[in-house]
């Protein structure tokens, strides 16, 4: 068959273009707030308090004065951070738990599976909560159990797909050469499935953002003075009122950021 | 018959799993139950005694039948904090956040399908293209987001409903159900453009098989074709995903509540993690997984009637 060569424009993708300047403006925003924020996120200015959009506070200021956009620039690193923890864990635990159990089978197979089943039909958000109380709040213990959380949906995609790959060829092959069983499943097999590794883990950081989020609003995770997106939204919500820019410049960054990644996700299956 | 045995089996143990992971993560890791209950000034005499009292030094499987078997009697324990029964605490609140959840899913089934169908069907149209793009923003509005916007649209400035305004089912169920739309249609956007998304891509997918075509060969015209045969089809993996949306929709409520200031299970059950109150919580999270598990069970026997091949293997 004739090797012909697809033609690639970045214009005929729409979802890639948009998602790369979507996620681009939220990692500026985030990275710039690492150096410099244009106010102090925890200095309370009496005289400023509630204040709409203005060129001195683009995002308005908050009930005790303090500048929205610098807040917003400190709590989407901690949203991220989060999110990002949130995948590593549940994608690392998930991955070698599904590899291993997928590829061994057996017993182990069963009971692992039998636990990773009940823990996936167990909302996540749940899930998290029940750790939580039992460790109480912070943002240490709000990682940990939304990491714990994300490990069965990363363990299932893992295992079927390793239950897919280990009766092919290049497999019987390896183990000709006499490769040993980890070496089979790190070095031959996981390589192979990397590409439906990196679309679940773009809709996984999607979903840790979401519920990152939706427990901060809750009030489980970082604690004041410094607040997660999520925080800051439960925080302004009662001033919906009285300063709409308060709610909604927060809430437009989760969106804009979920949303970021998630024209990234179906740019990149568009790609090909 | 032999299919349906299996599945129940299977939600025996599921059920058991869940429980014994609930019992772990509530009587064992957190320390001594009888010194919670006591403070931690109690005399160590006073401390034995509770202890072989509430059978704290019985084997450890013996303390979870034990606990089992008086969960699925309906006794969930004594609050710590209000020294009453939690059966008490929670009974009046459970119908509440579980109304919340149904009919966020009646929402979703409601537009989705339709949406889906039409999306399909005029597959790369222009409103096929408007309703992908809003599915992908919808899909990033955290549901409690949403519920704030919705709270700010139809409540302070339509004023369609009166925010904080709840009425309980026991006083007006009309009301209750009509304050209870907005905060269902919170929880059920981003799982209406899940399925939307789904049962697009479902159905463009079967289209394209053989079947298909024989259909239409047959003399069917397109709607024929998609209400007789491929719906039925593409509807399969979208039951399955409905079933674990309905679970997310009874969480998700939880937080829906707190936006809508709902008296539901979600603020007993945030006080109580931020007390420890442990067997209020461990109800909660118990009585919750025993709803998604039996839902998930009735979902693979649905599946089963939609679709006889999956019994045979």
């Amino acid at each position: 068959m004739a090797k012909y060569v697809i033609k690639r424009n970045i214009k005929d993708n729409p979802y890639l273009v948009a998602g790369l300047v979507i996620t681009g403006l939220v990692l500026l925003l985030t990275i710039v707030g690492v150096f410099w924020t244009p106010y102090e996120p925890t200095a309370m200015n009496a005289s400023q308090k509630l204040k709409g959009i203005s060129l001195s506070h683009p995002m308005g200021t908050d009930n005790m004065g303090r500048d929205v956009l610098s807040r917003v620039m400190y709590g989407s690193r901690i949203t991220l951070l989060i999110a990002m923890g949130t995948v590593f864990i549940g994608a690392t635990a998930g991955t070698v738990i599904g590899a291993v159990t997928g590829y061994f089978g057996g017993m182990m197979d069963e009971v692992v599976m039998r636990i990773i089943d009940a823990l996936f039909a167990f909302p996540s958000i749940l899930l998290a909560l029940v750790i939580v109380s039992v460790f109480g709040t912070g943002w240490v213990q709000l990682l940990v159990s939304l990491g714990i959380a994300f490990v069965p949906s990363f363990a299932r995609i893992v295992r079927g797909e390793v239950l897919r790959c280990k009766n092919m060829d290049y497999v019987a092959n390896a183990r000709l050469q006499g490769v040993s069983d980890l070496r089979m499943i790190f070095v031959h097999i996981l390589p192979n499935i990397k590409g439906v590794m990196a679309s679940a883990i773009l809709i996984g950081f999607n979903n840790a953002v979401l519920a990152e989020a939706g427990l901060s609003y809750l009030g489980v995770g970082s604690q004041p003075p410094y607040a997660s997106l999520g925080k800051m939204l439960s925080d302004a919500q009662q001033y919906m009122f009285t300063n709409p820019s308060y709610v909604l410049c927060p809430g437009i960054v989760i969106v804009l950021m979920v949303l970021g990644f998630s024209f990234l996700g179906e740019g990149i299956s568009r790609w090909k | 018959m032999k299919y349906t045995l299996k599945k129940f089996v299977s939600m025996i143990v599921t059920l058991v799993v869940v429980s014994l992971c609930v019992f772990l993560a509530f009587n064992v890791l957190p320390g001594d139950p009888a010194v919670r209950m006591l403070g931690l000034e109690a005399s160590p005499e006073l401390i034995a005694q509770t202890r072989e009292q509430m059978g704290l030094n019985d084997p450890f499987l013996v303390r979870y039948f034990r606990w089992f078997i008086a969960f699925v009697q309906g006794d969930f324990g004594t609050s710590y904090s209000y020294s009453v029964p939690v059966a008490g605490l929670v009974a009046n609140k459970i119908p509440i956040t579980l109304t919340m959840g149904l009919m966020a899913f009646v929402i979703t089934v409601l537009i989705s399908i339709p949406l889906g169908i039409v999306t399909a069907k005029y597959e790369n149209g222009i409103l096929d293209r408007i309703i992908n793009v809003s599915n992908q923003i919808v899909m990033a509005i955290p549901p409690f987001f949403s519920g704030i916007l919705i709270t700010f649209v139809f409540g302070l400035i339509l004023r369609i409903f009166t925010p904080g305004g709840f009425v309980s089912y026991t006083e007006d169920m009309g009301r209750f159900v009509r304050y209870l739309f907005f905060p269902s249609l919170a929880v059920a956007l981003p799982k209406i453009s899940m399925t939307v998304k789904m049962l697009r891509g479902s159905l463009i997918d079967e289209a394209a098989k053989d079947y298909t075509r024989t259909a239409y060969s047959r003399g069917n015209n397109t709607n024929g074709v998609l209400y007789r045969h491929v719906l039925k089809n593409a509807m399969i993996p979208v039951i399955t995903f409905l079933g674990m949306a309905l679970a997310d929709m009874v969480a998700g409520s939880i937080v829906i509540e707190q936006v809508f200031s709902i008296p539901g299970i979600s603020r007993i059950l945030l006080t109580s993690i931020s007390n420890r109150d442990y067997p209020v919580v461990e109800a909660i999270i118990m009585g919750i997984a025993v709803i998604v598990i039996v839902v998930n069970f009735l979902v693979d026997v649905i599946y089963r009637i939609v679709d006889p091949r999956i019994g045979i293997e």
